[in-house]
């Protein structure tokens, strides 16, 4: 089975993100990136499925040079190889646009099956995998538990609202967007590190795939979150700190 | 039909109350953009469903029914309403963002060659054009979005965004529509849904909540937690990350894949505050957060909140709760 996963690198978790001066991003320069964490997920579902079915995965990511750590890191965990889509200026692409460009990258691949996180830590539209199953014709699924092979067909638990679950089946190929923290995550070991340096790397831009960043919504400012309350912050040493949080709780909130 | 098209959802007969919140911010945005809101109702049988939207201050609501919408699948869902969207051309459409949702609607913009903004938290309108308003990198920052195209916005609500007691009542007509679906296109067969074990804990119910999150690090930690939620006679809860790790079970998970609680009080413990979290539980009456960074979103949630080390705040404050108990 060729089983495609798509992994985004985002800010790494615990960044402290600062606003440019215009408002329009965050400032990049001293910013830590890591893989976005569903798609972590994503890859070693992937990984566990050719270890059941055997097969091939390689891994898709988008972005800038920056964005071959990733990659890198992806092929050390044992990912077969990688496609890297060249493009400085992913910012101005909008949820839509990236899709198209993924889909048409993937579409070079025919992959059995693609994989992705629900959803990226930074942006959190949460929607790249499914319109990638759209443009792609592919059927889909969304909030994966786990993802099985039946009888040539795919069987995924799904998770619903309110602690419910249910198991979809489709015909292959098929797109399946993964929840985070399913699995157990495994770590790249040294002579995974090692091989993935000799790993293939294909590099294609989005000119190469007939994809241009058009955005049909843009977005044109970011700004600090206004509190939704008025929070008073606790000041003075540990003990008057917890002294003071105790006469709230005692005399305003009264729950002591 | 220029106007708002709000999508609503239901299970076999049974509302999921973000429709109401979906309506009302349907109704809010008719009022701005000075237009009509109204409503569809999806699905196999929706006749009662149809009548009780019927209630509200909306132009017109539509049953739109087929035997094939009556299990939800993406295909079917996505073919129905695109059908419609396209036959009526609405200014905007807006879906409730649950987990269904996510399933469908990007399908449903992609196909009308729209960008689907998810997650919305709120709108205005700024020099004549609507600017919808979500939050970015898990609710650290917000984020203003314009449409840059002609035709039909698509957007979809965060829970507890908009509130579905400032729903107008009125008068609308229904109108039954039956969108042209054929089994063989569609691809996904569910399954029954299903529940991994009765729920033992009830957070819902809880008057005092102590909960936990990734600042812990260890699972041996817990216990630290744990004794702070025996010493206010509080329940235990915690955010996604540690019931995924398996260190609480899964029946104390407070946030949108979990419980949603809205106790007296909600004592936050190195918990961010993702966004999936906190509609879980800002609805709390009093909300307390310890964390050490200032700037996690937990805290424009807080009444009260504690920059610090938990490691060195949770001892001093289980002392003290003792004492203030025994005083």
């Amino acid at each position: 089975m060729k089983i495609l996963v798509a992994i985004k690198q985002v800010p790494a978790h615990d960044s402290r993100l600062f606003i440019e001066p215009t408002g329009e991003w965050i400032e990049e320069n001293d910013l830590g990136y890591e893989v976005n964490e569903p798609d972590a997920y994503a890859l070693e579902a992937a990984l566990q499925l050719r270890e059941q079915h055997g097969g091939e995965v390689i891994v898709m990511c988008a972005g800038p040079a920056r964005v071959s750590s990733t990659i890198r890191e992806a092929l050390a965990k044992g990912a077969d190889r990688a496609l890297h889509i060249e493009e400085d200026d992913l910012r101005h692409w909008d949820n839509l646009s990236v899709a198209q460009l993924l889909a048409k990258a993937a579409q070079t691949e025919q992959p059995d099956l693609v994989l992705t996180g629900l959803q990226s830590d930074d942006l959190g539209f949460g929607q790249t995998g499914v319109i990638m199953a759209e443009l792609m014709g592919l059927p889909h699924a969304t909030l994966a538990m786990s993802v099985e092979v039946v009888d040539g067909r795919l069987r995924v638990k799904c998770e619903l609202e309110g602690g419910w679950f249910q198991y979809v089946s489709m015909p292959l190929p098929a797109l399946v967007t993964i929840q985070s923290g399913i699995l157990r995550l495994r770590y790249a070991t040294l002579m995974g590190i090692k091989r993935a340096k000799t790993k293939e790397v294909r590099k294609i831009t989005p000119a190469e795939l007939g994809a241009a960043g058009e955005p049909g919504i843009t977005l044109r400012r970011i700004y600090a979150p206004h509190s939704l309350k008025q929070t008073q912050m606790l000041a003075g040493s540990v003990q008057e700190q917890a002294a003071q949080l105790v006469e709230k709780l005692k005399h305003e909130v009264r729950v002591i | 039909m220029s106007g708002i098209l709000v999508v609503t959802e239901q299970t076999a007969g049974v509302w999921n109350r973000m429709s109401f919140e979906t309506l009302a911010a349907g109704q809010q945005l008719a009022r701005t953009l000075g237009k009509s809101a109204s409503a569809v109702v999806f699905g196999s049988e929706t006749g009662p469903l149809a009548a009780e939207l019927a209630g509200y201050q909306l132009e017109r609501v539509i049953a739109l029914e087929h035997e094939l919408l009556g299990s939800y699948t993406a295909d079917a869902a996505t073919g129905a309403l695109s059908w419609l969207i396209a036959k009526l051309e609405p200014d905007v459409v807006l879906f409730p963002h649950t987990y269904r949702v996510r399933d469908f609607a990007p399908c449903i913009a992609a196909r009308a060659g729209h960008a689907l903004v998810s997650d919305v938290t709120g709108f205005h309108v700024e020099s004549g054009v609507l600017v919808l308003e979500r939050l970015l990198f898990q609710g650290k920052l917000n984020a203003d979005y314009t449409s840059s195209v002609l035709g039909t916005v698509f957007a979809s609500v965060q829970a507890s965004a908009f509130r579905a007691d400032t729903l107008e009542p009125g008068t609308a007509a229904v109108e039954s529509l039956t969108p042209p679906l054929v089994a063989a296109s569609i691809r996904q067969q569910p399954e029954p849904p299903f529940r991994e074990s009765a729920r033992a804990v009830d957070l819902t119910a809880a008057e005092l909540i102590v909960a936990v999150g990734r600042g812990i690090h260890e699972e041996g930690n817990i216990a630290l937690v744990a004794e702070l939620a025996e010493a206010l006679g509080a329940e235990l809860a915690a955010s996604r990350p540690i019931c995924d790790s398996g260190w609480l079970p899964m029946e104390r998970q407070v946030g949108s894949s979990g419980q949603l609680v809205s106790p007296k009080l909600y004592l936050a413990v190195g918990i961010s505050g993702a966004i999936q979290h906190l509609v879980g539980m800002k609805g709390s009456r009093t909300i307390v957060a310890i964390n050490k960074d200032a700037s996690a979103p937990i805290f424009e949630v807080a009444d009260y909140g504690i920059v610090g080390d938990l490691f060195d705040f949770v001892p001093a404050l289980i002392e003290q709760v003792r004492k203030a108990k025994n005083g």
